[in-house]
């Protein structure tokens, strides 16, 4: 259905024609790098590699941003990320910050839980925030970046590999011409054409059940939080979810049956009396009315020749758990430096190993996850469902039966078990361990830890715990001191707490902010050689 | 070998009592329902998955013997 759009003035864009177009065939522009798909992954992935001083072509076959709201939770790791890109603060101020869920089975609360439950971090665990405007920001901040060639309705039909490189033929309203690209990077969605240009599968699996999703206008009192019910008095039997967005919309996603029929169960004229139901009053309009079916999905290698596949179009996750564009965002935010290393010289292109390793890591992860909640939400089995039923009523009265309740599992960052890690060679009680995302942490004058790491610029970075005595950082490498003359004051002590570091203690941070590797006593010789893993150069 | 299968009661004869006695008076669906329930609080009560796993393991043997005495049978 169409939804009533407020939005559409400004994410309209102009089909403009590019003088790569003025090109004989045989001899098309070359280019480092072409990104395909201006959705929030091409776009923040574009916007990473301008930062960087790459050149790059961002392709969309559309003229305007996508309908409806879609994903509408970004995480705190996407939050950190788009602060390196310079939108957080814009996302932030626009969308609804959380952190708290309840969990209700029938008609009583089963739990509640908090997935930031500390203070001395600068972003919230979560923000809802309307895809469109999420993409609408990102498209204004490539409008800063020179180095980003934003072209509409340029639709790709035709890719030929070669041995280094790949040739795109690309249609547009004044016709076809081709781009010749180091690397492309397949940033198209769920039906990516890219692969199946490529002849890759998408194998996994699509569960049956029908979930229907509605997102409406209304005011209403509800608190910024994440409810989630098994069995409601208003929907007998299936789940539903209930959650804010900015301009007073709502999010309500309702499970039906397997055997429900799309059309029917889309007209808004059948889904006003279920949210009605739910709500207890019809004092709401429709914004987007979508209905799916869960899939979970991944291609077998993210790689192909010189196209890379990222997001979407690489894997696909049932929605519960706010792992699609999330984890979207971190392929972004793995590829970028490792993409812009081996376009400089500095890494051999065997870095991008390391992108198919991490984040397939990743999106196995996120599969399994969801998988798991989606087989909570709709048992397969007349025994599964009588598990299911265990659990809730345990919930009731045990902490471990909470616990078990599965109405989706938040994305955090995965840890990545990789070649690019050096092991800790010393004892450690806590802290980010190696393949771990870098924590936040309030520092004195530059607000947080996240802050000092994106204020330097980009590379990899030596976390380090002043003790006096001078730990010079490999040529390259920022620094980042904690205490010690001219470091970062740590009045909270939550620093050297979060890191389990004494003074001396030192950690390599990958440019996307993993741990690369960490030291109790660390020397030059350890630090250069964990530096030289860390960019693929063993 | 992380599960115990040596016997641990001092009474064993109470220990399987007190399981059947429990099921004496439910329907067949109350049985089953009443072993999922007992199942988790015990496995919670382990919290350890790697013994859990043996003992599912070991469990599920008892599945394939029967299956594989079914078709000598046959």
């Amino acid at each position: 259905m169409a939804p009533a759009n407020t939005h559409q003035a400004k994410t309209q864009f102009g089909y403009r024609r590019h003088p790569d177009q003025d090109r004989p065939g045989q001899s098309p522009a070359e280019h480092p790098v072409v990104i395909v798909g201006a959705g929030p992954v091409g776009l923040s992935l574009a916007i990473d590699l301008a930062q960087r001083g790459q050149r790059v072509v961002l392709l969309d076959d559309a003229d305007r941003i996508g309908e409806g709201s879609r994903a509408i939770c970004f995480s705190k790791r996407s939050l950190e990320y788009w602060d390196r890109l310079g939108v957080a603060d814009r996302m932030v101020d626009k969308g609804v910050v959380w952190s708290v869920g309840r969990i209700f089975h029938g008609e009583s609360q089963l739990y509640q839980f908090n997935l930031l439950p500390e203070d001395g971090h600068k972003r919230p665990a979560f923000i809802n925030l309307q895809q469109y405007y999420a993409e609408a920001y990102l498209v204004d901040r490539i409008g800063d970046l020179p180095g980003i060639d934003l072209r509409w309705r340029n639709k790709v039909t035709a890719l030929e590999q070669r041995n280094d490189s790949a040739v795109l033929t690309i249609e547009t309203p004044e016709g076809a011409y081709r781009l010749h690209a180091q690397y492309v990077v397949a940033c198209d969605g769920a039906r990516s054409s890219l692969r199946q240009m490529v002849g890759a599968e998408f194998a996994g699996q699509v569960f049956e059940d029908q979930f229907l999703i509605a997102d409406v206008k209304m005011t209403a009192e509800f608190p910024t939080e994440r409810w989630f019910w098994f069995d409601p008095p208003f929907h007998a039997g299936r789940s539903a979810l209930l959650h804010r967005q900015p301009d007073d919309v709502w999010r309500i996603d309702l499970q039906l049956n397997r055997y429900a029929d799309p059309v029917v169960e889309k007209k808004p004229e059948n889904v006003r009396p279920r949210i009605a139901r739910m709500l207890g009053h019809d004092k709401f309009e429709f914004e987007w009315i979508s209905l799916y079916k869960f899939q979970c999905r991944r291609m077998d290698r993210f790689i192909h020749g010189r196209v890379i596949f990222a997001g979407d179009s690489a894997h696909q996750v049932s929605p519960f758990g706010a792992r699609g564009a999330n984890s979207g965002l971190e392929d972004a935010e793995n590829l970028s430096w490792k993409l812009d290393r081996v376009l400089r010289g500095t890494s051999p292109a065997s870095l991008l190993e390391s992108y198919h390793v991490e984040r397939s890591m990743a999106a196995d992860e996120n599969i399994r996850e969801s998988t798991r909640s989606t087989d909570f939400m709709a048992p397969n089995s007349h025994q599964e469902a009588r598990l299911r039923k265990a659990v809730l009523s345990l919930a009731k009265e045990t902490e471990f039966g909470k616990r078990m309740v599965n109405g989706g599992r938040l994305s955090v960052p995965c840890s990545y078990d990789t070649p690019l890690s050096s092991r800790d060679a010393d004892d450690w009680r806590g802290g980010p361990s190696p393949g771990c995302s870098m924590l936040d942490a309030p520092v004195a004058g530059q607000g947080y830890l996240t802050d000092a790491f994106r204020q330097g610029g980009t590379d990899f970075t030596l976390l380090s715990f002043s003790n006096g005595a001078v730990l010079e950082a490999p040529d390259g490498v920022r620094d980042i001191r904690i205490g010690g003359e001219g470091g970062l004051a740590d009045p909270s002590g939550l620093v050297a707490k979060r890191y389990d570091a004494e003074p001396g203690a030192a950690y390599l941070l990958r440019p996307d902010g993993y741990v690369a590797a960490r030291f109790r006593h660390p020397t030059r010789e350890a630090i250069a050689s964990a530096l030289s893993r860390a960019a693929g150069l063993n | 070998m992380a599960l115990s299968t040596s016997s641990n009661f001092a009474r064993p004869d109470d220990a399987f009592r007190a399981i059947v006695e429990a099921h004496r008076g439910l329907t067949e669906e109350q049985s089953a329902d009443f072993d999922a329930a007992l199942v988790l609080i015990l496995a919670n009560h382990i919290g350890d998955i790697d013994v859990l796993r043996e003992a599912i393991g070991l469990a599920k043997r008892r599945m394939i013997d029967g299956q594989q005495q079914q078709q000598q049978q046959q």
